[in-house]
């Protein structure tokens, strides 16, 4: 099975910490997103949208990271908790995949786009009013984390883990990766991140946010050629 | 006690769910949940669902949000036929897939057509600036052609040669668009072919049932008390313009 990933992407990142939970064998195919590798022809054939993750198992090509979580869980039959059989506890797993979509993803993104991004993109620091409206969605998202699906319970789904929390961490390091340190004040939000970190392992955990938590290095030495063409879209979402 | 079901029908996932449990002769009750009188606001609507949202899904102590989640619920719970939600991890992924793909996909930008062409000037009085009106019309463009060019192709249903809940999420979100005055299905026959088989597969009465209120949005948003809708003015503004 082949994976193509960048480890900036929060979708990469959830992708590649099942796959590597579950010991599913795969190769890491690294698509370079800073320097517009996703762009390039030979990633075309793999994913005409040019997006991360895609997953390639045999000739059966698969996009959408929580797609390709599912198909990873049922296909290599790893511990049930990960996405479990039982109907409700699974209906809550689904219901955070969901939920998320446009919520945390959403939300966590924003930021993580004003803070880094918008900087490069548009050559100054992101409005004020931007950052704090964008602020003010990750903050509602976090609290619905926090009280809507983790409530008092060590998971999402309970008393293990599931594929729900690591999508999950996966979005909320993202704009901690920003420099936006959203476990401040938020003491329960930190207990389950170290929950989450010792099911998974701590160098597991870490090996897959190397990335985004150095991002200002990856920023600083971006390709000049892959800025300029990614340079349009991007000033077209920050107007 | 049957299944009971929170619904809106001018909400896109609302249908999607409706015409699911209808098409699979699920014992729901339907608890209508009008967005427009601020129902979901309700303390015992928030029992129901904190997070405020429709549709919504109450079995015995059990509640649920999410559309998709709830098919899937519903589907597992009451074995509905295979074609729905496929066991086959190549079909099922295909489902998954495109079900993943629609949020930011087409939903996203469905629903910002129809903020934008009615909500935003009947209900809210708000002019919208023609160039948002342009970018939110050429990403909707977009979007069904990714539907056409790379979900449908040329399968007469997004997993193959039998619906799916993928094409019942994504039939509730083209109609949102073509319900606010956009003809989506203007030269574009294969879509329109394919939302053609959806309907045949679902019931021409039931689908058109599902549509009846949103069919007719243009003519309902004029009774709507812009009043009572003040207090979202500065959210939708924020996240509509």
């Amino acid at each position: 099975m082949e994976l193509y990933l960048d480890l900036c992407s929060q979708p990469c990142r959830s992708v590649f910490l099942v796959a590597k939970a579950l010991n599913i064998p795969f190769d890491f195919k690294h698509v370079d997103l800073s320097a517009g590798q996703n762009y390039s022809e030979e990633f075309g054939k793999i994913n005409i949208m040019r997006k991360v993750p895609v997953m390639k198992d045999a000739d059966f090509i698969l996009t959408e990271s929580t797609a390709i979580l599912d198909y990873m869980v049922q296909k290599h039959r790893g511990p049930t908790h990960w996405f479990p059989s039982e109907l409700q506890p699974r209906a809550r797993v689904n219901e955070y995949l969901s939920w998320q979509h446009t919520n945390l993803r959403t939300t966590g993104s924003k930021v993580f786009l004003l803070k880094v991004v918008f900087p490069m993109m548009m050559g100054c620091d992101a409005p004020k009013e931007k950052m704090d409206a964008a602020m003010d969605g990750l903050n509602e998202s976090l609290s619905l984390l926090e009280n809507y699906f983790l409530q008092d319970k060590p998971f999402i789904i309970g008393n293990q883990i599931s594929v729900a929390d690591v999508v999950a961490i996966a979005e909320v390091m993202q704009p901690v990766g920003s420099g936006v340190d959203v476990f401040v004040g938020r003491p329960k939000l930190c207990v389950w991140r170290d929950r989450v970190k010792a099911q998974l392992g701590e160098e597991l955990f870490k090996e897959a946010h190397e990335v985004i938590m150095k991002i200002s290095d990856l920023t600083q030495n971006i390709d000049k050629t892959a800025l300029e063409m990614m340079k349009p879209k991007f000033q077209k979402m920050f107007s | 006690m049957a299944l009971e079901l929170f619904l809106d029908m001018f909400s896109q996932p609302c249908r999607s769910v409706y015409m699911f449990a209808k098409k699979n002769n699920i014992p729901v009750e339907v608890r209508t949940i009008s967005l427009m009188n601020g129902e979901h606001f309700s303390e015992e609507f928030g029992k129901v669902n904190p997070i405020r949202k429709v549709p919504a899904l109450k079995d015995g102590d059990f509640s649920m949000g999410e559309s998709i989640a709830m098919m899937q619920y519903m589907a597992e719970k009451f074995k509905t036929p295979d074609h729905w939600y496929p066991a086959d991890l190549q079909k099922r992924a295909r489902v998954n897939e495109y079900l993943c793909w629609q949020p930011m996909g087409i939903r996203l930008h469905g629903s910002k057509i129809f903020w934008l062409k009615l909500m935003l000037p009947s209900v809210f009085k708000i002019e919208v600036p023609k160039e948002k009106m342009e970018g939110a019309l050429e990403d909707l463009d977009s979007s069904l052609k990714l539907i056409e060019d790379t979900f449908i192709q040329d399968r007469a249903f997004i997993a193959g040669e039998q619906i799916s809940m993928a094409d019942l999420v994504a039939v509730v979100e083209i109609m949102q668009p073509f319900a606010a005055g956009v003809d989506v299905f203007k030269d574009r026959p294969k879509l329109l072919a394919w939302k053609e088989r959806v309907v045949q597969a679902v019931g021409k009465e039931l689908f058109d049932e599902a549509h009846e209120s949103i069919l007719n949005a243009q003519e309902a948003v004029k009774l709507i008390d812009s009043s009572k809708m003040e207090a979202f003015r500065p959210r939708v503004i924020r996240l509509m313009l």
